[in-house]
């Protein structure tokens, strides 16, 4: 299977003729329904093979299926970030945690607490099986932030924004915009900081974070009130007239989904909840949520251009995601003992076949999915390529890069 | 929501009755009973001092004054036969396009064609509708290059285009601009105001757009609304240019030789001033022989002053990005240079370098026997001061007087040196004002007073004529003449030529990082299609750069 991927990965320049390959992006969506289905995967077992293996399909689509955007380049830090998760998680079981098994691989001084710190023990001896146990639930979470990672390295989160129904469509806007913001901000406070180094004065403290803070504040208040007016300008809030049965109604679906969703929630966490009225209830909350927001949708008039649209594509790679959860929840049911592994007695961990198929099939994308459009040529124009002002006749420099426009 | 064919050729893109405006809080009215009718295809070119009721004015058109402002309107506003009392901005949107001074304070989206695509989405148009008009719009001005690139990686220029062309797709009868070409290199400006006449001529959409620099744009409007403490004059534009506050120099040469009908552009200028190269070539036989303001470039011949500031090899990059390529300069003490160049051509960058908090990679730095880089910023500051292009956010107080409190405080300088200052160059700024209430030109001003109090030897200012009109220009002129007259080195960064003609004794370009041409400005001005003054075009090729110039010598031999 993997020889068969390789190939598809290989050719994917040569074989643009066949329609369903053209380059295009894949709907966020897909990515997402992929990623979550493997998270699922990943959350349903220990086995450290296993869950290699997961972050080793969703590495291998990554590579095949990202774009050179900075999104697109943010799987690395998921990658660090998996790392430091089962560091921090390690080094706290050292640490802090009960360690238990017959197998002391070395053993710390004990610091003895005061007694209302009783049952928390920190050094103390320190045990393979808890260890190892220890480093398996770190690899777990990671695996899982791991996977997500790859859903937002894969697919532009703003995009997935963008997807809303259109009832969310103004809130959608609002996480767009207030996104953007912070990477202004940020910029903001360097050249006000930069700014104020010219006055001379470096106070630190208070009076420091106050002299940078307020000018940022000021501009981003300045700038917010100049984006609210474009928007405004340019149609954003713009609805059909509603009858107000119509928009109670809303109001009314909409709260009573809140309400059977939290009521079912409870029901499903609460010792004593009964499933059957747990399902119902959350059941019952979806559909009130599905059709508040289509009957809110309706008042909106927008359109979409160039909208993500869910073709066999999406369904193929969302389905490998959705299988490979699927597949781990049976084998967590049928061979629970090779996919939940625990340390005592300290064995080897086995690689159970079905859990095996079922955490290698989300590296089917690489095949489902097309390969995405090639990125817009990079080219570091930071000035116009328009028509250059002539020099003075009588400089001799015919050729300075004045009249050559700014070509790299 | 559409008008009905035929109807809106018989009333006029924008009419406006007995129109006024208060804001909440305001003591006076901002406009005072306003007619004004601008008819359909016509360009109205909308100017007057700052602070004088010109963003009121062209708020009005689509509804965010008082919808989005605040503040009472009387009398009536109708757009294309829509009352903006009834409609709001956004039920305007279809009719009316707007673009603001900063395109990119006005982005909604990252890339060039959602940008395009933003406002047809908010007007639900069909899909394919809005799949040709990016396409046509694209071409219309000059994008398709850039239709993937994110919006923050433009040059201004481009990022004004396709801010215009955000609005143009929803074919909007009416676009509103604000100062579009205010930040932008001469060049830059003209492929804009080129992409503006166009669609005039082409497709007949009114125009209306204000500018300071009206040299840019007189010669394409076809009416004029001249704009002053709220009252409201429009007229064919040589009409309201014989008594306008606000005239661009080739109509202050008109005014001086007493021509009529008004000059509006270099041509019109050029083929009635035979007569008056012929005088001013009586006057001044030899071109370039010195105006009176010149005294210094003789101080710079007799050769063995030291400069107040020398660089040699300034090397700055971000990356792999050059932004200085080694740049020799040397700048004399009382000597007013311009460092000019396109956007993005290094001279933000090197001014940085040069007062040395900007990052520098290679090469020295002598300001006064010392490196500013390497001293202290409170030591740095008293060698080289720097106003940046954002004068605020060297701001932080709430009032001007504590401003210049804590700016004697930081310089050590005696009490109430920074407010004797401000009072110089902006008389009539109130202590107890707020800075953000200030105008463009008195918040430079007082920006002035803080960085002089340290009293530094050499001053530079980052494009500091941004969104000042001509009397605030004047103010800064007599501000850097005083300060050379003192000995003082000044170099300004700016776009604006005519401002350049007026106070630099020479001239520096940049390009790529690059000094590209470096001399008196007279020889590095003239000729340049780009960086010529008016009144060097219409002269040529006698050397007159200003009408002061002009001006002066025709009144000594009047006089002697």
């Amino acid at each position: 299977m993997s020889q068969r991927a390789h190939s598809a990965s290989r050719s994917r320049g040569s074989r643009l003729g066949d329609g369903s390959r053209l380059p295009r992006s894949l709907h966020p969506g897909a990515w997402w329904v992929w990623a979550l289905g493997m998270a699922v995967a990943a959350s349903r077992t220990t086995n450290p093979l296993l869950l290699v293996l997961l972050v080793a399909a969703s590495a291998f689509v990554v590579a095949a299926r990202r774009t050179s955007t900075p999104w697109g380049r943010s799987y690395r830090m998921y990658l660090l970030l998996g790392g430091v998760v089962i560091g921090v998680r390690v080094v706290l079981h050292v640490v802090v945690g009960f360690g238990y098994g017959t197998h002391v691989l070395l053993r710390l001084p004990l610091i003895p607490l005061p007694s209302w710190a009783a049952g928390i023990e920190l050094g103390g001896p320190v045990h393979l099986e808890s260890l190892l146990d220890a480093t398996f639930q770190g690899l777990r979470l990671a695996t899982l932030i791991i996977c997500l990672g790859a859903a937002n390295s894969l697919a532009n989160p703003k995009r997935l924004l963008r997807s809303l129904p259109g009832a969310l469509h103004e809130v959608g806007v609002a996480v767009v915009v207030a996104v953007s913001v912070l990477p202004q901000l940020a910029e903001s406070v360097q050249r006000v900081r930069r700014a104020q180094r010219l006055r001379g004065d470096l106070s630190r403290g208070l009076r420091g974070v106050l002299r940078v803070a307020m000018p940022v504040l000021q501009n981003a208040l300045e700038r917010s009130v100049q984006l609210a007016a474009a928007m405004d300008s340019r149609g954003y809030g713009r609805r059909r007239p509603v009858p107000v049965s119509a928009r109670r109604t809303t109001t009314a679906l909409l709260l009573a989904s809140l309400v059977l969703l939290c009521l079912g929630v409870y029901e499903l966490l609460a010792a004593m909840g009964t499933p059957l009225l747990a399902v119902t209830l959350l059941l019952g909350g979806a559909a009130s949520a599905v059709g508040g927001l289509a009957l809110g949708g309706r008042q909106v008039t927008r359109s979409r251009y160039r909208p993500d649209r869910w073709r066999a594509a999406e369904w193929l790679t969302a389905g490998t995601g959705l299988a490979c959860a699927a597949g781990l929840v049976v084998a967590s049911r049928v061979d629970a003992a090779a996919v939940m592994v625990t340390m005592q007695p300290l064995t080897t961990p086995s690689l159970p076949p079905l859990a095996m198929l079922a955490v290698l099939v989300p590296a089917l994308a690489v095949v489902t999915a097309p390969p995405p459009p090639s990125p817009p040529r990079q080219r570091r124009r930071l000035m116009d390529p328009g028509p250059a002002p002539s020099m003075p006749p009588d400089d001799d420099r015919a050729h300075h890069p004045l009249t050559q426009g700014a070509t790299r | 929501m559409t008008q009905p064919p035929g109807t809106w050729s018989l009333c006029p893109a924008v009419a406006m009755h007995h129109v006024s405006v208060t804001y909440a809080d305001a003591a006076s009215p901002a406009l005072r009973d306003v007619d004004l009718c601008v008819d359909e295809g016509e360009l109205c070119l909308v100017v007057g001092p700052t602070g004088s009721g010109k963003s009121t004015l062209l708020g009005l058109v689509n509804g965010l004054v008082p919808h989005f402002t605040g503040g009472t309107v009387s009398g009536s506003v109708q757009v294309l036969g829509r009352d903006t009392r009834e409609h709001r901005p956004r039920d305007l949107a279809d009719v009316v396009g707007v673009v603001g001074q900063d395109p990119l304070a006005g982005f909604v989206t990252d890339t060039v064609e959602e940008e395009l695509a933003y406002g047809m989405e908010q007007l639900a148009l069909p899909p394919d509708v809005m799949r040709r008009r990016v396409e046509e719009t694209l071409d219309l001005l000059g994008l398709a290059e850039l239709r993937h690139r994110p919006l923050h990686d433009l040059s201004g220029g481009q990022q004004q285009r396709v801010a215009i062309g955000s609005v143009l797709t929803t074919h909007p009868r009416v676009l509103v601009l604000d100062e579009p070409t205010s930040a932008l290199d001469p060049t830059a400006a003209e492929e804009v105001l080129a992409a503006v006449t166009r669609l005039v001529h082409d497709l007949g959409v009114t125009v209306l757009l204000a500018e300071h620099r009206v040299e840019r744009v007189l010669q394409y409007a076809d009416r004029v609304v001249h704009v002053e403490a709220g009252q409201v004059y429009a007229g064919d534009p040589a009409v309201v240019m014989e008594r306008s506050s606000v005239a661009p120099p080739v109509v202050e040469l008109g005014r001086l030789a007493r021509w009529s009908p008004l000059p509006l552009s270099v041509r019109d200028a050029r083929r009635r001033a035979a007569p008056l190269r012929a005088r001013l070539r009586a006057v001044r036989p030899v071109p370039a022989a010195e105006p009176a303001s010149q005294s210094s470039a003789s101080q710079r011949s007799d050769g063995g002053r030291r400069p107040a500031l020398d660089a040699r090899g300034v090397v700055v990059r971000y990356g792999a990005v050059v932004a200085v390529a080694g740049v020799d300069l040397a700048l004399q003490p009382g000597e007013i240079t311009a460092l000019m160049g396109r956007n993005g051509a290094g001279k933000s960058s090197l001014l940085w370098a040069l007062q040395g908090t900007g990052p520098r990679q290679a090469g020295r730095v002598d300001a006064a026997g010392a490196d500013p880089a390497t001293l202290a910023p409170r030591d740095a500051r008293t060698r080289v001061g720097l106003v940046p292009q954002q004068a605020t956010d060297l701001l932080y107080l709430d009032t001007v007087a504590a401003e210049c409190r804590r700016s004697d405080d930081e310089s050590g300088a005696a009490v109430g040196t920074c407010a004797g200052l401000l009072q110089r160059f902006a008389p009539g700024v109130q202590p107890s004002q707020h800075p953000r209430d200030l105008s463009e030109g008195q918040r430079l001003a007082l920006v002035l007073a803080v960085q002089l109090t340290a009293d530094p030897a050499v001053l530079l200012l980052d494009e500091p004529t941004r969104g000042l009109d001509y009397g605030a220009k004047r103010r800064l002129r007599d501000t850097l003449r005083g300060l050379a007259a003192r000995g003082r080195a000044v170099l300004l960064s700016t776009h604006d030529v005519e401002f350049v003609a007026d106070v630099a004794q020479r001239v520096v370009v940049m390009a790529d990082g690059e000094v590209v041409a470096d001399g008196p400005t007279t020889s590095v001005v003239v000729g340049s299609p780009a960086f010529a003054p008016q009144v060097a075009k219409v002269l040529s090729p006698e050397h007159w750069l200003t009408v002061d110039e002009v001006r002066t010598a025709l009144v000594a031999p009047a006089a002697s």
